[in-house]
């Protein structure tokens, strides 16, 4: 029995954190926010294989579990990184490699950093607004709405009764429109589709369901790393900053919210454990276990970002220091691919609870 | 990750069930608490426990236990099917689970042979003198008085919160020894018989109504100067030898799991204005809330016994928070039945409305009676800050007036 990360995983982990910090800084972070382009940085982990982590062998990729990439997905969490991960790295190599149709060539463009495919889910899981598609003789219509990753060149779309088609982003009749969100560590977009070409990518309600799942624990361990690294900067600011010619650390009233930040969140770190590993191996778990660890870590998310930008006082709430790319960045995983009630309902659903 | 024991435990987990299916209905309903109580049935259980080593399963068979090789997986798969089986697992009582391993540890030959073995077998009853009215959370400054004279100690002062100290027959005792010493190191672990004269014991009923802790008045006890573990003044060494297992093992997710699972089956049953609670959706909401909380636990638990079975696993801080979390949890689950049971969830004792025989209430208040016990879960946060995130102690200061 051995419940943990392997010594690969661990030097996986470290190869990418290294990466990040020596490449992603808060600077590279605000200039992202900025001009919009994350190409630098993805280039850097595709260099490490990341975009290949799902793809099978067959396919020339690494043929890696989902723990595997759970790991690099806290990572990047840590680093409040920019980057396609979710969408290229993870939703639509999951989804291509499932198709009955041959994606080999797509996959060999991903696994190189060549491509970048996004993903527009938002209809399926909970439909907004006037947003929503459907596809007519090849050609699709209507319109997604906080899709992501701006700089894709293909997305993946999901209309509600869960079939998946591929959309190149240069197609004629599709209209991409930045949408300003809090998150400023991710670009979102609106796509209009005006009878622009499309390919059914699948119509197995188990292939979209499993770029879903999948799709769900990246992003709570995406809030994983984003939260850790919100207790450490905590730590070490209360460790620094004197008040009544202490550190602040040394009271309890402090100590007490670090305890119970730290308390909340590490029980977190087996449950993406279990949950990613759930996702390879436990097939009759795995949904359930998904909709949970994103719904629980959105909840242990929103408490740590929001205590810890308490610990640090006055200067938690400037741009200054810069805190609030994490607050922001776990308030958005919350969001997407389905929000805590909804999710925990789906749960109950999966688990026979609701009719 | 490798969430198996391994096939070569498959067959020791086929003995454990075989035993189970050949011998379940002589086990006692319920564990029993009160050792000196015991019924005849549950010394035979145990009895027979002990010689199979489904208990006392590592204790050296020259003072009475099983005397197997120390095997995490074993002892695992041991509790998991008895759980699963709903079989008590043997006698309880601080006696078996915290002073028979002090004196595997601590103690001398003689203590081992003359204490260990009535012990598990359910024959000496004991109690655990360590709180104080003036010492709590700081158990450390706790003054109850112990002087020797000629042969014996002569033990003077008052502890609370000793359960079972009206049926055990014997105490073991934090006593300070060394006034002159700093307040770790004057302390004195001790062991005495509940009847030497000088021994009040005053019942003290907690909020669930219930009397099983007492306040323990000790006038002039005199106790033979041998019946020390440890050295004089080590007695805080000696006590925390096993302290820090008693708070891992409060609100096991085992346990946590299977009263979730028994919120849940209620809510399918009971209604309210003709609708099942699980059809309502705050309730199932906040159902669907415990549960995520419970598994990430679990899972929590499950990365602690990684730990001990792979080296270089570090669980440190996983190990830490279970107490606090795990009794947090754990309260919140017996509220929320009784949340889902309205008025009927205030139903108490005789009440023929109650349901599952009243213990949601009475959990609910013991788990809070957790929280606080065994270390209070705002101690427990300052053992997280400090020896978790490496955060400084709050500094000391003069007694206010």
């Amino acid at each position: 029995m051995q419940f943990g990360l392997s010594e690969e995983q661990v030097l996986l982990q470290d190869n990418v954190n290294r990466f990040l910090s020596d490449n992603v800084p808060l600077e590279r972070v605000r200039k992202y926010a900025e001009d919009g382009s994350d190409a630098d940085i993805w280039q850097g982990l595709t260099e490490l294989g990341i975009p290949a982590l799902l793809i099978p062998e067959e396919h020339g990729g690494l043929g890696m579990t989902p723990m595997d990439a759970a790991i690099v997905a806290e990572s990047i969490g840590y680093h409040v990184a920019p980057s396609p991960f979710l969408g290229s790295a993870i939703m639509a190599p999951v989804a291509l490699s499932r198709s009955d149709n041959d994606y080999s060539e797509l996959l060999g463009q991903i696994i190189e950093g060549k491509t970048r495919i996004g993903i527009a889910y938002g209809e399926s899981v909970g439909n907004r607004n006037d947003a929503g598609v459907s596809l007519d003789n090849g050609k699709i219509n209507g319109k997604s709405i906080f899709a992501f990753d701006s700089e894709a060149n293909h997305y993946l779309v999901a209309d509600k009764t869960k079939n998946l088609y591929l959309i190149n982003a240069d197609e004629e009749g599709l209209i991409r429109k930045e949408l300003t969100t809090v998150d400023k560590t991710r670009k979102t977009v609106e796509l209009v589709y005006q009878g622009a070409k499309a390919e059914l990518v699948s119509s197995n309600s188990t292939v979209y369901d499993a770029t879903l799942d999948i799709g769900r624990v990246m992003l709570a361990a995406d809030t994983l790393g984003a939260a850790q690294n919100m207790i450490d900067q905590s730590v070490a600011y209360a460790m620094q900053r004197e008040q009544f010619n202490r550190v602040i650390a040394s009271f309890q009233a402090v100590k007490h919210m670090c305890a119970q930040m730290a308390a909340d969140l590490e029980p977190c770190r087996s449950l993406i454990w279990f949950a990613s590993h759930a996702l390879a191996e436990l097939p009759d778990e795995s949904r359930v276990t998904a909709c949970h660890t994103k719904a629980h870590l959105s909840e242990v998310g929103k408490s740590v970002s929001k205590t810890a930008t308490e610990v640090h006082g006055g200067m938690g709430f400037t741009d200054l220091l810069g805190l609030h790319y994490w607050f922001k960045r776990i308030g958005a995983n919350r969001q997407w691919l389905g929000a805590p009630e909804l999710v925990r309902e789906e749960a109950a659903k999966l688990e026979g609870l609701v009719a | 990750m490798d969430l198996s024991f391994g096939s070569e435990y498959d067959g020791f987990r086929e003995e454990v069930k075989t035993f189970l299916k050949n011998n379940h209905d002589k086990a006692p309903s319920g564990r029993v608490i009160g050792e000196s109580q015991a019924a005849q049935q549950s010394l035979d259980w145990q009895k027979l426990l002990i010689e199979n080593g489904y208990t006392c399963r590592t204790i050296p068979k020259e003072y009475g236990g099983y005397g197997a090789e120390p095997n995490i997986i074993e002892t695992r798969i041991i509790a998991e099917e008895f759980a699963s089986a709903k079989v008590s697992q043997g006698l309880g009582g601080q006696g078996i689970s915290m002073l028979t391993p002090t004196l595997l540890e601590m103690g001398t030959e003689e203590q081992r042979q003359q204490f260990i073995r009535p012990t598990i077998y359910g024959e000496m009853s004991w109690c655990q003198g360590y709180s104080e009215p003036g010492a709590g959370s700081d158990l450390a400054s706790l003054t109850t008085a112990a002087v020797l004279d000629g042969d014996e100690w002569v033990v003077n002062g008052q502890k609370i919160w000793t359960s079972s100290a009206h049926i055990a027959d014997w105490i073991f005792c934090l006593v300070r020894t060394e006034p002159e010493a700093p307040k770790h190191q004057g302390i004195s672990f001790l062991l005495f018989r509940m009847d030497t004269p000088g021994i009040e014991v005053r019942p003290l009923v907690d909020m669930t109504g219930v009397a099983n802790f007492n306040e323990t008045f000790f006038t002039d006890v005199r106790v033979p100067k041998d019946q020390i573990v440890g050295a004089r003044g080590q007695g805080w060494q000696v006590a925390n030898t096993i302290l820090g297992h008693e708070r891992e093992t409060l609100a096991t997710s085992s346990m946590t799991l299977s009263r979730l699972n028994a919120v849940k089956d209620m809510m399918k049953q009971e209604t309210v204005s003709g609708e099942r609670l699980i059809d309502n959706p705050a309730y199932r909401d906040r159902l669907m809330k415990l549960q995520g909380r419970e598994m990430a636990m679990r899972f929590n638990e499950m990365r602690i016994l990684s730990s001990r079975l792979n080296e270089g696993q570090d669980a440190t801080l996983a190990r830490m928070i279970t107490k606090l979390q795990g009794t947090e949890l754990r309260h919140e689950v017996e509220g929320m039945a009784i949340d889902i049971l309205g008025e009927i969830g205030l139903a108490y004792e005789d009440n023929p409305y109650l349901r599952g025989a009243g213990s949601w209430q009475s959990q609910y208040m013991y788990y809070l009676g957790l929280i606080i016990g065994g270390g209070t879960n705002q101690i427990q946060k300052n053992i997280i800050s400090e020896r978790g995130l490496g955060m400084p102690k709050e500094p000391k200061f003069e007694k206010s007036k």
